[in-house]
């Protein structure tokens, strides 16, 4: 009975398939225009890595750049601290559990394009209820069509409405998972709330905010749909994030060639930062058994 | 350091308790002097940790109070109480280092930098970590990460009481024992009132001094290793202690005399006026042997334990363990069963009905 | 059914799990795998339950080499420390799963199950969901599966060590009898020493991913092959030291001599490392032969029916354990005596020589 069993090949198959065409041929495909001119009809020139060197010189592409972090920075700046507040002031037990949770994964359940629409009528000064409301009520001049300020503080509260609840659910898991002994012992010890925080809980939330900052670091890098919905990328060009630019060069002007390059480059730094977080969160992580002095 | 006093203790995890069945403790009345080694001992549901929950003061009794040094502290926090406390599963601060692990206590309590050092290295060298001193508390074994709880749980010097709820759960067999020796070492070097909950009676007569078995939310009964061991008060004790436990077995009293099938058995003295009908005999199998007479059984199944060997014999459905050194009969052959009369006892709907003589 | 490892090992990146191993196991009693954390036991029994892949040797069944073979197709049932039940199901349906998954008749699982639950005394709770019950009873729904399931062969690894002391007594007592008559290789993983003996049977010792002794369990309590293997099985710690021999004479340090007999006296001169179990060592002289060496008590223990102490004596840490109240004052000097007729004699390779 000494065979090996090479039928164990035909199960990887799938995962073979999937990856080549979820990540594999679009990304091919985008070197191979990287590199390229086209003036449609199919008919491609070779360019090098001009489109590249061109896309590093160019202000239009810094700035969008820039644009792009100043957004991620500032949801992660309130989302990961306001998330992680209200996991801490989410019951553990009884009644309220479930239905804090629902709630709190409402937002969520929401389609992107939808949240934008939302958020546009909600936000008119004329007919929408907050605009309304900011400009009538409290006499607060609010026009995200016209003022960069307002539009930017609405992306930003729209985000924050429809990811916080993301962080504040991982945190709740990592919060829930730990043992009772921990608190009990903390009250023994004489520990302050905020020594429970520092030295209970948010040890114990590590992991989970690891992956809450990743998730919402890529995701909002990555984002398109909710602010060109909500803004279009104005006024001008304030709210023009990095993947708003690539689209108006990519269909706006049929640039296929300066946009892959784009893409290329966006792709790299977006897993370049991630690699960063994750090296940086988990350096200092639980050693292996063998390693336990 | 103090003196503990539980006073009328009930409690009940319902918000309307109706039935004593809905009591995790039913009524509960203790006195443990300063600085003594006590053990709380039980099977799981006997209501052992919710006494000690109490005791700390992580929950407050339905009913009764708790003392220290004659002072009601039922109405305290644990961190007024001055306890300290030893879980099951090790709790350390993941990111601190063993020593900051060991000063927290303190520092919480703002003790001065240079006291505290000073404390925090006696303490480090009395468990043997000083060598651990500098490392993050989630690089430890789980032994040291256990012996760092201790460590916290007697760095303070005005601790009340130190308690230990089953603290070697976690901890290998071969570690155990050491940790074991350590405790008891440290009592005697620190005298801090100390409890010790377990349900393994080999960890509770080692450390204790004084061992209050419990069950059913009631204490059986309180007393020495030796005490619990040699005259058990209640059935209940005679069996959870030893290994293998005591013999029960069935008996007929008639006019002050106990027979066993058929047979009169000598007894450790007299058996309690008015007794009369059916009881129990409560034998160790340390104390039965074999030899040539006695009462006759059959052989079910022998084993070499290494430092002994148990017979297990049949008398009709009764089952009596015999412990023996030396040659070990055949499985299915006949033995003949002698009870050492002095360490034969009387039990009566549960509850010891024969007397010493004197 | 037979269970046959060649060669076995294991080995992940650069560290060694098991070094190379041959054992045969057989059907008609227990197996126990005795050893301390970390010895290799959970690692071996991945492999012969094929939920790990050995580096290199073989695994045979009945002759049959399953090496390759997955663990749904070995026909073995498993049980681990921390009790795996299906919450979702009721105790009956537990217990059936494994024979729902091989097709067996309805009518045929219900006797099968009440069956397993009559052994188990789990007859009342069939209806019920795992996490109403006690741990004790959730550990016994695990083993009722495994019992339900006519295996080739079962792997029990530490399950009894999160249960209550006297439930741990119960079962042990009992769980070699509900095996007996199944036809199944039973191979049971513990580190604690009393439990092997319990057992009985058959137990492999194992230290550092190695077996260092296999035999009838008694047989080898009495009889250890090797230096490694006495300290594997004795709980309290066996007390090892150093002799010179010369002629008939053991000598100990400074702290005691004794006169050798037996195979001991027949020993060519020179040095020895010795071994002597905590019981073969009295705080009283029973017998005349016996010899007394002094130690400084630091901790006495009494259990109710057995007292130990643990004595310095010369740089040696020692302890003794012996039945009945014996007390020593802690801090001070007391004898103890040593029993020359139980002590093994290892050689400087700690193989056993007397």
């Amino acid at each position: 009975m000494k065979t090996i069993n090479q039928k164990a090949w035909l199960f990887v198959i799938p995962v073979l398939l999937l990856v080549a065409f979820n990540a594999l041929i679009p990304i091919m495909t985008v070197v191979n225009y990287s590199v390229q001119e086209t003036f449609g009809n199919n008919l491609f020139f070779w360019q090098g890595l001009d489109w590249f060197e061109q896309l590093l010189n160019s202000e239009r592409f810094y700035s969008a750049l820039g644009r792009q972090f100043l957004f991620t920075g500032t949801i992660l700046a309130i989302e990961i601290p306001l998330g992680v507040i209200i996991a801490l002031a989410m019951p553990r037990k009884g009644f309220w559990v479930p239905v804090c949770l629902v709630l709190m994964a409402l937002p969520m359940l929401i389609p992107w394009n939808v949240v934008g629409a939302m958020w546009n009528i909600f936000t008119l000064p004329d007919i929408g209820l907050l605009g309304y409301f900011i400009n009538n009520v409290l006499g607060i001049e609010y026009n995200m069509t016209q003022s960069p300020v307002a539009a930017w503080v609405t992306i930003i509260a729209m985000d924050v409405w429809h990811w916080t609840s993301l962080v504040v659910l991982l945190s709740y898991a990592g919060l829930v998972s730990i043992p009772d002994a921990f608190y009990q012992a903390a009250k023994i010890d004489g520990a302050s709330n905020f020594a429970i925080f520092r030295y209970i809980q948010l040890p114990k939330m590590k992991r989970v905010l690891t992956i809450a900052i990743l998730l919402r670091f890529m995701d909002s890098f990555n984002i398109y749909t909710e602010p060109f919905v909500l803004t279009g990328g104005g006024p001008g060009n304030s709210t023009t994030l990095l993947s708003i630019d690539l689209v108006k060069i990519a269909l706006g002007q049929f640039d296929l060639g300066p946009a892959a390059a784009m893409s290329l480059i966006y792709f790299a730094i977006t897993l370049l930062v991630s690699w960063l977080f994750y090296t940086l969160m988990t350096k200092d992580d639980e050693p292996k058994r063998g390693d336990r002095i | 350091m103090a003196k503990i006093t539980l006073s009328k203790l009930q409690h009940s995890y319902y918000a309307d308790p109706q039935e004593p069945k809905d009591y995790a403790l039913k009524n509960i009345n203790l006195d443990w002097d300063d600085g003594g080694a006590y053990a709380l001992l039980g099977p799981s549901g006997c209501g052992k940790s919710t006494l000690l929950n109490i005791i700390s003061g992580l929950l407050t009794p339905t009913h009764g109070q708790v003392l220290f040094d004659d002072k009601n502290v039922t109405q305290l926090t644990p961190a007024e109480r001055n306890i300290a406390q030893v879980f099951q599963f090790p709790v350390i601060y993941d990111t601190m280092s063993v020593f900051d692990n060991l000063a927290f206590p303190l520092r919480n309590r703002g003790v001065k930098e240079k006291v505290l050092k000073a404390r925090v290295h006696e303490i480090a060298k009395m468990l043997e970590i000083t060598n651990l001193l500098k490392i993050r508390g989630s690089r430890l074994s789980p032994d040291n990460k256990q012996k760092v709880s201790m460590g916290r749980g007697l760095v303070r010097e005005d601790v009340n009481i130190v308690m230990f709820d089953e603290p070697l759960t976690v901890i290998d067999p071969h570690l155990k024992w050491k940790l074991r020796s350590k405790l008891k070492e440290l009592h005697q070097k620190v005298r801090a009132t100390m409890i010790y909950v377990t349900h393994d009676q080999t960890e509770a007569l080692t450390f204790a001094d004084q061992v209050v078995v419990m069950q059913d939310g009631d204490i059986v009964q309180i007393g020495t290793p030796v005490e619990l061991f040699e005259r058990p008060a209640h059935t209940f004790v005679g069996h959870f202690i030893g290994s293998p436990g005591m013999n029960i077995l069935p008996c007929e009293i008639n006019n002050g005399a106990a027979f066993f099938n058929g047979k009169k058995i000598q007894l450790e003295g007299p058996i309690k006026p008015d007794i009369e009908g059916t009881a129990e005999i409560g034998i160790r199998p340390e104390f039965i042997s074999l030899s040539k007479s006695g009462i006759e059984a059959k052989v079910r199944k022998v084993a070499d334990v290494g430092r002994h060997k148990i017979v297990e014999a049949m008398l009709g459905d009764t089952r009596i363990s015999v412990i023996v050194e030396g040659e070990l009969p055949a499985q299915g052959s006949s033995v003949y069963l002698n009870f050492q009369p002095n360490q034969t006892r009387i039990y009566h709907d549960g509850w010891i009905a024969s007397e010493q003589k004197r | 059914m037979i269970i046959e490892l060649r060669n076995i090992t294991k080995s992940v990146g650069a560290n060694i799990h098991i070094k190379e191993t041959n054992l045969v196991l057989k059907t008609g009693h227990f197996n126990v795998l005795l050893g301390a954390t970390g010895a290799g036991k959970t690692s071996l029994i991945k492999l012969m339950a094929g939920l790990d892949k050995s580096t290199s040797g073989q695994i045979l069944m009945d002759g049959k080499d399953v090496t390759k073979l997955s663990t749904q197709k070995r026909n073995i049932s498993l049980v681990h420390q921390f009790f795996v039940n299906y919450s979702h199901m009721s105790v009956f349906e537990n217990i059936a799963s494994p024979l729902k998954v091989v097709g067996m008749a309805k009518s045929e699982i219900e006797d099968r199950v009440e069956e397993v639950a009559k052994i188990l005394q789990l007859q009342d709770m069939l209806k019920r969901r795992p996490n109403e019950l006690s741990g004790g009873q959730q550990q016994r729904v695990a083993l009722a599966r495994a019992l339900a399931k006519e295996s080739k062969a079962v792997f029990l690894d530490e399950p009894l060590a999160n249960l209550d002391y006297k439930l741990r007594e119960e079962l042990r007592d009992r769980l070699p009898e509900f095996f007996a008559d199944r036809g199944a290789v039973v191979v049971y993983a513990t580190s604690e020493p009393e439990e092997a003996l319990l057992l009985g049977g058959y137990t492999a010792l194992m230290d550092d991913g190695r077996i260092t002794q296999f035999g009838a369990t008694s047989d080898i309590y009495h009889n250890p092959s090797n230096l490694m293997s006495a300290r594997v099985f004795s709980n309290p710690p066996i007390n090892v030291t150093h002799i010179t021999k010369r002629g008939n004479q053991a000598q100990m340090g400074d702290q005691a001599q004794w006169k050798l007999e037996g195979d001991a006296a027949k020993l060519q001169d020179g040095n020895y490392t010795i071994a002597i179990r905590p019981n073969h060592i009295s705080p009283v002289k029973t017998l005349d032969n016996f010899v007394a060496i002094t130690g400084k008590v630091q901790i006495t223990e009494l259990s109710g029916s057995e007292s130990s102490a643990h004595f310095l004596a010369g740089s040696n840490n020692w302890v003794s354990l012996a039945s009945g109240v014996h007390s020593c004052e802690i801090g001070q000097n007391h004898q103890f005596y040593i029993d020359p007729s139980h002590c093994f004699y290892f050689d400087s390779n700690g193989k056993i020589v007397a």
